[in-house]
């Protein structure tokens, strides 16, 4: 039986879109506006890539307003930190961001309102209620919409300190809400910047180096100018030399060799044309912020040095990251070690839309519009870059086709502004799918070696870890099981590279959950305990009499989504035991996750059949939306761990496109994915990233029941595939 | 000059023979709710029916189409009320939402041939899509969804 509620409230939502909204809006405070006819417009501040923020951060000012949802418009916010606060996509930050503000002005909105109808009414405004967009005075049983307020609240000054509402009071937040823009996604809506149009754009594209560490050395474009359709061929300078990059200023390559055309099919063919002479770049330099020089290496780099580097390396002496105890005198006097080594490749993002941006800049301004996470990042350097006051930037936000953390960097929305500069029009930049592939800020390439010390009664006396990476390494020196095991050690090392790396959904957590929680499950195991208790042992001692003060994690928490998992999961169910089963657990982007997945072997290939997710974000926003989000994070585990991996050969991707990336799909997806939130009051953290790491060792924690071996190569298929060919 | 027949209606299009129709839909027509993903048929993205067919727009010559109806996403129901964006609505399925046109046209060719469609002809006609959010439970439970609809008329 389906109850079709729900799309009732959909047809009327869709029916308030339509309206012609007012010009006459009377804004309250930034985030609210509210027509005479009681539509209640709400500015969705952050940017948009996926993880629901145009729903759910509206309703947290709504739940405070005390508005009828069915009245809310949602409507992307311009960039204004000003209004609308640090407009910024990434870390898991978005709730715990604007989850006090949000409240705040929802708040302070509707105290306005119930002012303007005390004075209207004449009553004292404590004795004045708000529900559902209606304010009433009992006593004399006057009512009005908050429309009917509005003009006259948005007189009243606004009010600060408002007393937010008890958890127990919550009338929007905690009840699931659809996307907002749901209708216009499945109806085929310009929603994304590759959507974005004006009169007169053309396309750009940039065809750059075929590897890294190469550069431009001459091109000739005689024939791609013949081309139709074509207006320019040119050489751009990103960067000139000296210019002081931000953080999110990375670069792969400077010298840009860019084709204009009218159409993204003329400007694609004319790119075939184009004769060009690639030389070694050699050893280059960036200057980062605080004129601190960074040397690029030139070398060429291969997956194959590159892994024997990695190896030479980890046998050098590295950074002390944390020193708890006598690790040294421990493991010297244990009765048993047991020492592993993990590794894993470059990834790519591979957004579904490829990276883009349009531009508009003339002498005394620049408009430019797209997909990007942090607009506050970008409009500085697009300043100095175009050299105007920011105040004459306009950066308009569009929906994103994914980010997964490569839309934080704004190199292509510079790129973009410096081409439509140099060609006097707007201009849309384009990357094809090879272009975004090729021309990435990856994942690093991670390698870590844990240790670990037993005495001749199987206790763990001593914990070891040391990590490295190109160029940096994933070690959380103060994450559990740090705090949980006297005698700690923990290192760290990094191999400088020319590969440009930075975020990927869950940054540097992303490996180090997947070694650590393959270690932890074999060092249960070693010691006769299973794998949960064996956790949840450790993480008594941690809350009871923990090593050293730093440790970052909240052990109740981090037990808690362990037992969650444990019972709704069946975790001692001997009807389970069908399945090929393993468990992990992280916390990291101040979340808990953990996951019990069950994995079937067909035709010799693995395939997750079943996950129970526990989480603790705290107070759970939009539920299933959240449970949407988690179930993605755990696909998108599963297909990274199992088959995801970018090569280099002479400093070239390996991989280009979906023929040769392998991307996880409908069929090798599971079935059903269980997610339950640990029910608390806390104030919400973040949920984008912290289901995605603990997938990692699960994934390979099964693979080991399923196939009796050990897996400690990413993508696990690969490992898979050569020991079954063994 | 090439005609065209696009949702029902006919355009005629002054374009380079070898324009892949993705590119005529979108840059030419303004028919942007079909995505490009990738290029070369692995993603799915751009997904469109050809005389009922789902094809990879990315890779159709727009040559080879004249003559033929080509229904996009924007053209799929008169009132933006066919089963598979009804279900797609109550399931709340899509996340960055790219894909989703893809998905529901692909979906669409299999729900017209296949009244009561298995998890095992799902997998079957979906595998050319991706959902690089991770989606697929969601898509899969709209489909069965949309066939329930579907035969109960709606």
């Amino acid at each position: 039986m389906i109850s079709f509620s729900a799309l009732a409230e959909l047809d009327l939502a869709d029916k308030i879109n339509e309206l012609d909204l007012p010009d006459q809006w009377y804004e309250l405070t930034g985030y609210i506006k509210i027509t005479p006819d009681n539509i209640i417009k709400i500015l969705n501040p952050n940017p948009e890539f996926g993880q629901n923020v145009m729903t759910s951060l509206p309703m947290i000012v709504a739940d405070e307003l005390e508005a009828d949802w069915k009245q809310v418009v949602v409507e992307m916010g311009p960039h204004d930190s000003v209004k609308l606060g640090p407009q910024f996509t990434g870390g898991s930050n978005s709730m715990r961001m604007y989850w006090k503000p949000l409240r705040e002005a929802g708040a302070a909105a509707r105290q306005m309102l119930m002012g303007a109808a005390a004075q209207t009414w004449n009553v004292p405004v404590e004795e004045v209620t708000a529900k559902a967009g209606m304010l009433y005075h009992e006593k004399t049983g006057k009512s009005g919409t908050y429309g009917s307020f509005a003009s006259k609240a948005a007189e009243i000054p606004i009010p600060k300190g408002m007393k937010l509402k008890e958890p127990k009071n919550f009338s929007v937040v905690r009840n699931s809400k659809k996307n907002v823009e749901g209708s216009k996604i499945v109806t085929g809506k310009p929603l994304f910047g590759l959507d974005y149009k004006v009169e007169g754009m053309l396309i750009a594209m940039i065809e750059h180096p075929p590897a890294f560490g190469m550069k431009l050395k001459s091109f000739d474009a005689s024939e791609a100018l013949k081309m139709p359709g074509i207006k320019d061929v040119f050489t751009q300078k990103l960067y000139e030399d000296g210019f002081e990059q931000g953080g999110f200023d990375t670069r792969s390559f400077n010298d840009l060799l860019v084709v204009v055309g009218n159409t993204t099919w003329e400007v694609m063919k004319a790119r075939k044309k184009l004769k060009i002479t690639w030389e070694p770049a050699g050893d280059t330099k960036n200057i980062m912020s605080g004129k601190r020089e960074v040397v690029v290496p030139g070398e060429l780099e291969s997956t194959s040095t590159q892994l024997e580097k990695m190896k030479e390396y980890a046998n050098k002496p590295a950074q002390q990251l944390r020193k708890d105890g006598d690790p040294e005198a421990a493991f010297k006097n244990a009765a048993k070690i047991i020492e592993r080594t993990y590794n894993a490749p470059f990834l790519a993002h591979n957004c579904m839309e490829p990276m883009n941006f349009f531009a508009h800049v003339t002498d005394e301004k620049a408009l430019v519009a797209g997909p990007l996470q942090a607009p506050g990042w970008s409009e500085p350097t697009l300043a100095k870059l175009l050299n105007l006051p920011a105040d004459k930037i306009e950066i308009q936000m569009t929906r994103m086709g994914g980010g997964f953390g490569l839309r934080a960097y704004g190199h292509y929305i510079y790129e973009a502004a410096l081409i439509s500069k140099k060609v006097k029009a707007p201009v849309k930049l384009m990357y094809t799918r090879e272009d975004d592939m090729t021309y990435g800020i990856y994942r690093p390439m991670y390698t870590a070696t844990y240790r670990a010390a037993l005495d001749a009664n199987k206790n763990l006396i001593a914990f070891h870890v040391k990590g490295g990476g190109i160029p940096e390494n994933a070690v959380h020196a103060n994450r559990f099981p740090a705090g949980a095991i006297d005698n700690y050690l923990a290192e760290g090392w990094q191999i400088p590279s020319n590969i440009t790396i930075g975020a990927f959904r869950a940054p540097r957590s992303n490996f180090a959950a997947a070694a650590e929680q393959s270690f932890l499950d074999e060092l249960a195991e070693a010691m006769g305990k299973d794998p949960i208790d064996f956790r949840l042992e450790l993480l008594k001692r941690a809350k009871e009499n923990p090593v050293g003060k730093s440790n970052d994690y909240n052990a109740d928490r981090y037990a808690e989504v362990l037992k969650l998992v444990k019972e709704k999961s069946g975790w001692n169910n001997p009807e389970n035991t069908k399945y090929s089963r393993g468990v992990a657990a992280y916390f990291c982007h101040n979340s808990y996750a953990a996951h019990v997945v069950d994995m079937m072997m067909r035709d010799g290939q693995p395939y997750v059949e079943r996950v129970f997710s526990a989480i603790d974000c705290g107070i759970v926003i939009n539920p299933d939306a959240a449970t949407n989000m988690v179930q993605g994070a755990v696909v998108d585990g599963i297909g990274n761990a199992l088959y995801g991996g970018l090569t280099h050969k002479d400093g070239a991707s390996e991989q280009n496109n979906f023929h040769r990336y392998r991307i996880i799909r409908m069929h090798e997806a599971p079935k059903k994915i269980d997610v339950h939130f640990v029910q608390n009051d806390i104030d919400p953290t973040g949920l984008g990233e912290p289901p995605f790491p603990p997938v990692f060792g699960a994934v390979a924690n099964a693979l080991y029941k399923n196939t009796g071996n050990r897996f400690y190569e990413q993508p696990y298929i690969l490992q898979l595939n050569k020991s079954s060919k063994a | 000059m090439i005609t065209l027949n696009i949702n029902n209606k006919n355009y005629n299009v002054d374009v380079d023979p070898e324009t892949p129709l993705l590119w005529v839909l979108r840059d030419t027509l303004g028919l942007v709710g079909t995505k490009y993903g990738c290029g070369m048929a692995q993603c799915g993205a751009c997904t469109v029916h050809l005389n009922g067919q789902a094809v990879r727009s990315c890779v159709t010559r727009v040559s080879s189409i004249a003559g033929k109806k080509v229904v996009t996403i924007e053209g799929l129901s008169e009132k933006n009320d066919h089963p598979l964006q009804k279900a797609w609505l109550e399931l709340d399925v899509p996340q960055c939402g790219y894909c989703q046109g893809g998905q529901i046209m692909s979906a669409a060719v299999l729900l017209r041939e296949n009244k009561n469609p298995t998890e095992k002809d799902i997998d079957n006609a979906m595998v050319g899509n991706i959902c690089r959010c991770g989606t697929y439970l969601r898509i899969r439970k709209a489909i069965q969804l949309a066939a329930e609809l579907q035969r109960k008329g709606g």
